[in-house]
């Protein structure tokens, strides 16, 4: 009991969560939810990868999906880190305070 | 079945949408959740329920709920909200919306020139992702192991509270 959607239907919602992705990590300011963008737009791409090896009924999709999803925790975790570090030393979390380095 | 997947996938797109407009990350976060898990029943209805489990458990239950316990942390109350809907004003988000609009447009004029296929051959369940990940991905699950144990080390130091 498989859906027998036409494949470019599948890939178009994947460009659209992408889009969607990239719009929220341009337009937001507050680095929580640039952080959000950036793992709505991992998700659409592990969409895309999924689709594509389901078309050909073969595994490296799911694989390539099960790496993508190691990647985003890695990634979240340290972000989080550094999320954290950016509010103790800053007090806010706007992305344009972290704007000098020192020395 | 197929009107099960447009119906995830129009669930999907307009969670994504509603969570980059919030001004509450607590909200965002919510819709968060409820696109990952439309995103899991699309995997399940194209023949993969392995990563439909996993998008379930990992991405929506781990990933998710750290980004919740950390929002709590953090504690932001009312004026944050406050200062986020300051921040989203119309001059803010015409500009790169109208060039995310293009970018989509131009990908979709990409993926209808293209037509008439069907999106799934088969199930591809578990077992045969573990003899892929056994067999010749095993170089590539060693390396996701290292890039964890990285992840882990990082976020534990930078964790940490400094002393100033």
């Amino acid at each position: 009991m498989i859906a027998s959607v036409p494949m470019e239907h599948c890939l178009i919602f994947a460009a659209v969560l992408f889009a969607l992705g990239l719009a929220g990590v341009i337009v937001r300011r507050n680095i929580v939810f640039m952080l959000m963008g950036v793992e709505v737009m991992l998700n659409a791409v592990g969409v895309a990868f999924v689709v594509a090896g389901a078309r050909w009924g073969q595994v490296d999709g799911q694989v390539m999906f099960i790496f993508i999803l190691t990647m985003a925790a890695a990634e979240v975790s340290v972000g989080l880190a550094l999320v954290l570090q950016l509010y103790h030393r800053f007090r806010t979390l706007d992305a344009d305070a972290a704007s000098r380095m020192r020395g | 079945m197929n009107l099960f997947f447009y119906i995830s996938a129009f669930v999907a797109a307009v969670s994504t949408f509603m969570v980059i407009t919030r001004t509450n990350a607590v909200h965002a976060l919510l819709y968060l959740i409820v696109s990952l898990l439309a995103v899991a029943f699309i995997f399940f209805s194209l023949g993969a329920p392995f990563v439909a489990a996993l998008e379930v458990i990992i991405y929506a239950g781990a990933i998710m709920v750290l980004f919740v316990f950390v929002i709590m942390m953090l504690n932001l109350g009312a004026q944050a909200a406050e200062q986020e809907s300051q921040w989203l004003s119309p001059g803010t988000w015409i500009g790169p919306s109208i060039l995310t609009v293009v970018l989509a447009a131009e990908l979709i004029y990409l993926f209808v020139a293209d037509q008439a296929r069907t999106s799934a051959a088969g199930v591809v369940g578990p077992r045969q992702i573990g003899f892929a990940l056994f067999g010749p991905y095993v170089l590539g699950v060693e390396l996701a192991s290292m890039l964890l144990l990285a992840g882990l080390i990082g976020a534990y130091h930078l964790g940490r509270p400094h002393k100033h």
